[in-house]
């Protein structure tokens, strides 16, 4: 006879895997992606590649001559952290400063940590964070020929951060121009200046469907986000739809904010976790120096988050009739 | 359509069986009788070898309160008394009989009506104790043990789980579309012997031939109905059946009487009613056995004791690519090392599984995706009772409240890093188990 297996149960597994699971996400991204190149042009495309290629090299290599494990990736996760890098910055940033965002983003948001599963951070917003603070300037350097919504309808120059809802909204608090000026449309899919993936919010919005369909992620954190987000927009007097679609705010709560390792283990924690993003990025628009809000508000959130995790358990079946038993 | 709240999956149902009638299996020529059947004190030898016996006969008694006695499926002789090897590999002691090849069965007198009218509540419970019926869900729990309710608490509900929520498994569903009537004079039974006025059976839509069957069959008496569930693993569980249900919560690390309820399976209702009825004692039971590369699956009536070896035969004989072999569902069956074994009272099915799907992928490490925490029907967090397991912090796995698991594997089922929840959890239940 045939030697038979032993194990414990269950003896079947779903089609889960964490490969499916990173390449969903890659998947959802490819609108996004779309949109970036057609606004950019081939600028964006060697910022993507750039970014990737350093991201699966860095990774690759502390894998392999620091860990000394198996190579890992195949698993997507580090195309992940390549491609929302990419996402999050300029077009016509130094091919050199993609580099180091992208040693830093896996380097140090995720392998110092231990790799897979260990970061704390969102490593695409540590090496996001650690550019913007390192060169602000280069970081804020939008192409000028792009022919964006903003511009058209505003003159603004290419300095100007189109994708800063703390900028547009003085724009719009001192009277120079109003909500009415902005094609919302052109907004929507892209015609509008900022980082690589944030100028889709449509495309974004897309690769939210295909995530929820596939059930690769919950509702929970893009709509706390989002939500949160438009209700502190409107309590401070701002414009909701343009604190959503004119800055990184999708993105961040449709890719950044929802990563696994990175968020709250309940829903209750997620919602929690989604509307203090909304919250922070809100405050820091109106109020902060940096015109972005987005990355500090995950970043922020990501270091409560096994706060949250303690204080958001799910409820054991049955504990609270226990405890009127007892 | 009714069901339980928290948690719970949808794994594949490959219910191949499904429409398979009950088939009785060949009486073998000799059975090898486990004594440890139930999952209280192994029931204790009362033949030597040599000894004549009868069918129906018991042969081992009940060795405490949480035990139940194990009777001759046939007539026959006592060969010998010595260790057979259960499914999981261990040595236990069995009971092996030749059957007497000439006249193996023999069916005793049945019940008259009248006798069975004037039977009490505590009649009916002896009659179920000394018939040796234990919970046929497969956690083989001595049903005397559950019917006798504790001293201040009373019974409104006998709930019969109909759910068959394990993939694969159709033996109780064969059973329901075959002799409904059965079931419910068996449900009548409990409902009397514990004082409970209502008797429900939970059904998942899944089997829509089965929730006729016994609707109509229930549909003459007032207190009993049908119930359907939506389809969900793991709906049989006892504290899931009744949540979904009747609403109602079972404390944690109580029983189900605490909800006023009694859970059965519809195969112990069965045999309560042939107990009862025909004064048959519990000796055979439907296993289901199915899997992709066998020629004959089916819903095969298979007497106690008879090796796994010969049923496996019986359904055309061991695939090629055999790779594991389960005995009971995928989800919570276990892996059976040898065929040496011999079918126990537990057993509800056996599921042969090829090559290609008995490994277990390569652990990733967790990516904290929150799937366990999310389909756990407990609201327990298995990824944190593992982390805790592999640091042998086993008293902070008891303050998570590890001990409320109930081994459903949802967790393990649902993880994309493969990792072996359920396995560390079980680790963790079993230190803190020894330590007390």
């Amino acid at each position: 006879m045939n030697k038979l297996t032993i194990s414990l149960s269950p003896h079947i597994h779903s089609t889960a895997s964490i490969n499916r699971c990173m390449w969903n996400v890659v998947i959802a991204m490819i609108p996004a992606l779309g949109i970036a190149l057609w606004t950019f042009g081939l600028p964006a495309l060697w910022v993507v590649l750039l970014s990737v290629g350093t991201a699966l090299l860095t990774e690759w290599a502390i894998e392999r001559f620091l860990f000394h494990r198996q190579c890992t990736l195949s698993n997507g996760s580090a195309l992940i952290t390549g491609l929302l890098l990419a996402f999050n910055l300029p077009s016509i940033l130094p091919w050199w400063m993609v580099i180091i965002g992208a040693i830093v983003a896996i380097g140090i948001g995720k392998m110092s940590f231990g790799g897979l599963g260990c970061n704390i951070w969102n490593p695409a917003l540590v090496g996001r964070v650690f550019l913007l603070l390192s060169f602000p300037a280069a970081m804020t350097t939008w192409p000028s020929d792009v022919d964006s919504a903003f511009n058209a309808t505003t003159g603004a120059s290419q300095q100007v951060d189109a994708n800063s809802g703390a900028t547009l909204l003085s724009h719009l608090n001192s009277g120079s121009s109003s909500f009415s000026d902005y094609n919302f449309l052109d907004m929507a899919i892209g015609q509008m200046n900022g980082s690589l993936g944030e100028v889709g919010g449509i495309a974004i919005l897309i690769g939210l469907i295909y995530l929820l369909v596939t059930k690769t992620i919950t509702w929970h954190i893009p709509v706390s986000v989002i939500a949160s987000a438009a209700f502190f927009s409107w309590a401070f007097g701002g414009n909701p739809l343009l604190d959503i679609f004119a800055g990184g705010l999708l993105l961040g709560a449709v890719f950044m904010a929802t990563d696994y390792v990175t968020s709250p283990m309940t829903h209750k924690g997620q919602l929690i976790f989604g509307a203090m993003i909304g919250f922070i990025t809100i405050i820091i628009r109106r109020y902060g120096a940096y015109p972005e809000g987005v990355s500090f508000a995950i970043l922020l959130m990501n270091s409560f988050v096994p706060l949250i995790n303690r204080y958001c358990r799910p409820s054991i079946f049955g504990e609270k009739e226990r405890r009127k038993l007892a | 359509m009714k069901t339980f709240k928290k948690g719970g999956i949808h794994p594949p149902e490959n219910k191949s069986t499904r429409d398979c009638p009950i088939v009785d299996m060949p009486i073998p020529g000799e059975l090898r009788i486990m004594l440890s059947q139930c999952i209280g004190v192994p029931a204790k030898s009362i033949v030597k070898p040599g000894d004549k016996i009868e069918c129906g006969q018991k042969i081992a008694e009940a060795a405490a309160f949480v035990s139940a006695p194990v009777h001759s499926p046939v007539n026959g002789s006592v060969k010998k008394i010595e260790p057979t090897r259960t499914p999981q590999g261990i040595w236990q002691e069995s009971i092996v009989i030749t059957t007497d090849s000439e006249n193996p069965v023999t069916n005793p007198l049945p019940r008259t009506t009248d006798e069975i009218e004037t039977l009490s509540p505590d009649d009916i419970i002896n009659i179920v104790g000394d018939c040796g019926i234990v919970g046929l869900g497969g956690a083989t729990f001595p049903t005397k043990v559950k019917l006798s309710i504790p001293k201040g608490k009373s019974a409104e509900y006998v709930l019969i789980n109909g759910a068959e929520c394990e993939p694969c498994l159709t033996c109780d569903d064969a059973l329901m579309r075959q002799d409904a009537e059965k079931i419910v004079k068996g449900t009548l039974l409990i409902m009397k012997a514990t004082g409970a006025k209502y008797g429900i059976i939970g059904i998942e839509e899944n089997k829509p031939d089965a929730i006729k069957i016994m609707s109509s069959a229930t549909d003459p008496y007032p207190g009993l109905k049908v119930v359907t569930l939506k389809k969900k693993y793991p709906q049989g569980g006892e504290k899931q059946l009744i949540y979904a249900i009747t609403g109602r919560v079972v404390p944690a690390g109580a029983l189900p009487i605490e909800t006023k309820c009694i859970v059965d399976n519809v195969a112990t209702a069965y045999a309560i009613y042939d107990a009862v009825y025909n004064r048959r004692p519990l000796t055979d039971r439907i296993v289901t056995v199915t899997g992709k590369g066998l020629s004959n699956p089916g819903n095969f009536r298979i007497k106690n004791g008879t090796s796994l070896d010969d049923i496996i035969k019986f359904a055309g004989g061991l695939p090629e690519d055999t790779g594991k072999i389960i005995a009971g569902g995928p989800m919570m069956g276990r892996a059976i090392s040898s065929l040496e074994a011999s079918a126990t009272k537990g057993l509800s099915g056996l599921v042969i599984l090829p090559e290609s799907e008995s490994l277990r992928k390569p652990t990733q490490p967790c990516i904290r995706c929150a799937r366990c925490v999310s389909v756990c029907p407990m609201g327990l967090e298995p990824y944190l009772l593992m982390l805790q397991a592999d640091v042998k912090k086993w008293d902070d796995m008891a303050a998570n409240g590890v001990m409320n698991c109930l081994e459903c594997g949802c967790c393990a089922y649902t993880c994309p890093s493969h990792r072996p929840l359920l396995d560390m959890i079980k680790l963790g239940k079993q230190e803190l188990r020894k330590k007390k």
